[in-house]
């Protein structure tokens, strides 16, 4: 067997905080080999460690102890050979954005010693690969979020580097991006024999590399191809679907059966993972039900993952009822939006936008970064003007009306608006407060708020020190202290690990169960199953709307008889694509 | 070309683009010494003149009318009458005259007779430094008027010491002589540690310093090639400073220009090792700005003895003027401008500025290493 390009012995890595008991373990006794030629997946949620990985690999971190090989030089005492021989391309491209796309590459090309008469060769090649070849004068501040990602890429394989790592190159990037970066890095190893150590949030990407580590709070969880992984849940997935109960109502009803680890609502059905192989029986399962229909399914890498983590630690929560007092008034269409238009200077970053949102449904805004989601959210809750258009929420313009319009909503912002200082029940306390709630209303709400999201344990806990999927529980807890009958959360999910996504998505169906009418964005395309509509959204205007399942039946073809959400999307983006160069002929 | 001066030439051109194309570098570079320069060239004055001066005479005589034009006809004073002391007083509280000079009914007969000095002085010592040159002015030309009002009545003046003052080197005492060299120093503190400060934290803000730290670039090539260009800039600030201090405030230059480049290029030299200093520690823009204003822009200002006497201030105080590199140079600068090549003065002081770019080179090469931790 070849040597291997990246050794991880017994590594451990720990950041020192100033008292000795909060100290973090980031990785804890992490072992591995990864071999040339292929593509390596690192895998794992927000704060698993993948960064601090790809760091040590570099040798711009040291380890705590345990030893490192990088293309057989040691990580430590040898870190400036290995880093002139490994290409590196950190979370945030490492691009200067106010220079133009050549002279980022020519930057890159003298950095890593890429003779002269080699670069025209290799700066067509790469351009040619990225697509950014009619883009060389640009700066680079001004390619979207996808093109950046490429031209990070490109100046990392400027001089073709035996061992390529890449810290979170798909991550917020459109699909359609996402699926060319995929194949510029084929490309590579197939070409060049590259080997490369990419790392992800994505689960659905494991499926994409030969081989997977699968890394959980800084524990190695496993390492394999995508189908030893998945391999180990054959027999135990299952779909489920039944006449007379939505498909939120049955996966709440599953989520609770006996013998089921995790139930998702996938499309029209609800998917299983057992916690045995063997076919279920619907007493078992749904008693009392009538026409239920269950089907084994393909397992996926997800499933695996779910599966592991599940029988891991079981302190998730199992949310249940939401049990809040919502005002159902009889308006039927709360939320409506009609030609919204939002300009920056010369740039359109919402450009005649419109949907109607009903009561008590969870309406979707899909699209990459940049896509004007979190644009569209903020003149919605009447945070922005808008430029042109019309909108109104509950009946009113919130950046018109004043407070009583604003007691209708609660809004939980991109990364969770908390205040790291107070502690858990502190937050509470101050949103209550916020809102007007006071004495005994206060507590009250305070008292429901520790009770419904299982924060008891936390309450004296300050809020900069929660995991992720606490923080986000509670600013979902502080988005609803007033009852709110209109919900808007904006990236709820971004960088939360998939079981606190799930437990994050079973209480929003939860409370659009109670009437609770949410408008949610993402750009994870799977999330727009949970959803009853959504739009899709790219560079500031609506490609389509729709349920999931309409949005899926477009993109169905000979081929592709079961499309997922991210091929729907890829085929309106090249539809459009298409119509904006017929119309250039035009 | 070898390899290493290769990275290194990528290094400089990268940053001079990036220089060039961000216009906040410009303007702390060329536009804000120009309007330093005409801030304290033109508005900022240190010498007392028209100071507003309330005279109150309550006999006016051929004596107090003589006096009262003394002050009229001086430079110094822009003198008003006021009928009663009250309404003067009042207008002493409004802030509406500096100072009172009052002479009352029976102040010709005292003089003539020879008696006490009969004439009553009030200054507001708000601001004790103007206090103390407008009672000194007052003085003087209280003085000079007895001196000619003696001489005319044919007698002289019987003082028991009688001095003659010779102001060196800026005889026409003018502040603008001495706070324009010095302000040279405060531009370059500006563009080599402020500026260089808050850019090179830039870059690992916005995670260009990792990626530049996975190529077979060195440390030592890095910081030459950040420093190569800042130098050049901050020698670009200092040269329009010069030009405008000799050409448009006609400061006179009495030492060789070759000194005063090569000191310049000492100072600008500690001044960027401080700014990298700060940047390879703070690693983030707002707090290198902040550190770089307390740490090395204040003390400039206030201790560097280019606003303030030095020899005035409470010991200790400077005691801790020795820590400020723009002491040094300010001394070398108001000495090469106003008073020539004085050896001690310019060797003693850049002897101190070696040996503190000497000391904070040491600290910059050892905290920059190619890690994050």
């Amino acid at each position: 067997m070849d040597n291997p390009v990246l050794a991880f012995h017994r590594v451990r890595q720990v950041f020192n905080s100033d008292d000795e008991d909060d100290d973090v373990c980031v990785l804890d006794d992490v072992s591995f080999d990864i071999i040339p030629g292929q593509v390596t997946g690192l895998i794992g949620p927000d704060g698993a460690g993948k960064t601090t990985l790809m760091r040590l690999a570099c040798g711009l971190l040291r380890p705590e102890s345990g030893a490192i090989r990088v293309l057989g030089l040691d990580a430590v005492a040898e870190s400036q050979a290995v880093q002139s021989v490994v290409g590196y391309m950190p979370q945030r491209f490492g691009l200067y954005e106010d220079l133009s796309v050549q002279e980022n590459l020519d930057l890159y090309a003298e950095l890593q010693n890429l003779p002269q008469k080699k670069r025209a060769a290799r700066y067509t090649e790469l351009m040619h690969m990225t697509g950014l070849a009619p883009f060389t004068a640009r700066l680079a501040g001004q390619l979207s979020g996808g093109m950046k990602q490429k031209l990070g890429l490109a100046c990392a394989l400027l001089r073709a580097p035996r061992l390529l790592l890449l810290d979170e190159p798909t991550v917020g990037v459109d699909p359609v991006s996402r699926r060319e970066l995929w194949a510029i890095v084929y490309r590579q190893v197939k070409e060049q024999g590259m080997s490369v150590l990419l790392s992800t949030a994505y689960l659905d990407e494991a499926e994409r590399c030969h081989e997977v580590l699968l890394l959980h709070r800084g524990k190695l969880l496993g390492q394999g191809s995508p189908t030893d992984f998945s391999s180990k849940v054959q027999g135990r997935i299952f779909q489920v679907s039944a006449a007379g109960a939505s498909r939120r109502q049955l996966q709440a009803r599953l989520g609770q059966a006996p013998g089921v680890l995790d139930a998702l609502v996938e499309g029209e059905t609800v998917r299983l993972v057992m916690a045995q192989a063997g076919q279920p029986t619907v007493e078992n399962l749904l008693p009392g039900l009538d026409e239920v229909f269950i089907q084994p399914a393909a397992p996926r890498f997800e499933d695996a993952f779910i599966a592991l983590l599940k029988t891991r630690h079981e302190d998730t929560a199992s949310p249940g009822k939401m049990d809040l007092h919502i005002d159902a008034r009889d308006d039927d269409e709360v939320i409506q939006v009609h030609k919204l238009l939002r300009r920056f200077g010369d740039f359109i970053a919402v450009n005649n936008v419109s949907f109607q949102v009903r009561r008590g449904e969870i309406f979707g805004l899909l699209g990459a970064n940049g896509a004007g989601k979190t644009t569209t959210f903020r003149m919605l809750c009447g945070l922005l003007p808008a430029s042109g258009g019309e909108l109104s929420v509950a009946g009113l313009d919130l950046h018109t009306a004043r407070a009583e319009a604003r007691r209708h909503i609660g809004y939980m912002a991109q990364k969770f608006s908390l205040y790291g200082d107070l502690s858990v029940t502190q937050n509470l306390r101050f949103f209550a407060s916020a809102y007007g709630l006071r004495n005994h209303r206060q507590d009250e709400r305070v008292a429901w708020a520790i009770d419904t999201f299982e924060l008891a344990d936390y309450g004296e806990t300050n809020a900069r020190d929660l995991s992720l999927g606490f923080k986000q529980r509670l600013s979902f807890a502080a988005a609803l202290m007033h009852e709110p009958d209109i919900l808007f959360l904006d990236e709820p999910t971004s960088g939360v690990d998939p079981l606190a996504r799930r437990e994050f998505w079973a209480r929003t169906n939860a409370l659009a169960e109670a009437g609770v009418t949410v408008l949610v964005t993402t750009h994870f395309m799977e999330e727009a199953n949970y959803c009853d509509r959504l739009v899709i959204m790219a560079e500031g205007t609506v490609l389509a709307e729709g349920t999931p399942g309409e949005m899926k039946a477009r993109a169905r073809t000979v081929d592709n008889s079961d499309p997922t959400m991210e091929d729907a999307f890829i085929q309106l983006i090249e539809q459009r694509e298409q119509d904006k160069n017929m119309e250039a002929v035009a | 070309m070898n390899v290493r001066l290769r990275r290194l030439w990528g290094m400089i051109r990268k940053e001079s683009l990036q220089i060039l194309r961000d216009p906040s570098s410009i303007s702390i570079a060329f536009v804000m010494p120009v309007m330093l320069l005409l801030l304290f060239g033109y508005g900022v004055s240190l010498d007392a003149k028209n100071i507003p001066l309330g005279i109150v005479i309550e006999q006016p005589d051929t004596a107090a009318q003589s006096l009262a034009g003394a002050f009229d006809r001086s430079e110094f004073f822009l003198p008003q009458r006021f009928a009663a002391i009250q309404e003067a007083r009042q207008a002493l509280a409004e802030r509406r005259i500096d100072g009172i000079l009052w002479l009352r009914n029976d102040f010709s007969g005292r003089l003539l007779s020879g008696g006490e000095a009969p004439m009553g002085v009030f200054v507001n010592g708000v601001d004790s430094n103007q206090a103390n040159i407008t009672k000194g002015y007052i003085q003087g030309t209280w003085l000079a008027w007895l001196q000619h009002f003696a001489a005319a009545r044919g007698q002289t003046l019987d003082l028991p010491v009688s001095m003659e003052q010779r102001v060196w080197f800026n005889p026409a005492l003018s502040s603008h002589l001495f706070l324009v060299p010095g302000l040279i120093a405060i531009i370059m503190t500006m563009i080599g540690s402020l500026l260089t400060a808050m850019v090179v934290a830039r870059e690992w803000e916005r995670g260009t310093m990792e990626a530049l730290m996975v190529t077979p670039l060195h440390m030592g090539e890095m910081l030459i090639g950040k420093l190569i260009p800042y130098f050049v800039l901050g020698m670009g600030g200092m040269l329009l400073s010069v030009a405008m201090a000799l050409f448009l405030f006609d400061v006179p230059l009495r030492g060789p220009v070759w000194l005063l480049m090569l000191c310049s290029a000492l100072f600008m030299l500690v001044s960027l090792a401080i700014g990298l200093l700060i940047s390879i520690v703070t690693r983030n823009q707002f707090l290198a700005g902040q550190v770089a204003l307390v740490v090395s822009f204040l003390p400039s200002f206030l201790l560097s003895g280019f606003l303030f006497d030095i020899h005035s201030m409470p010991a200790w105080v400077q005691a801790v003027t020795y820590l400020v590199p723009a002491r040094y140079f300010v001394a070398i600068l108001q000495t090469l401008f106003l008073a020539g090549p004085v050896w001690p003065v310019v060797l003693l002081n850049a002897g101190a500025m070696l040996l503190m770019l000497l000391i904070f080179a040491v600290l910059v090469v050892k905290k920059s290493y190619k890690r994050l931790d």
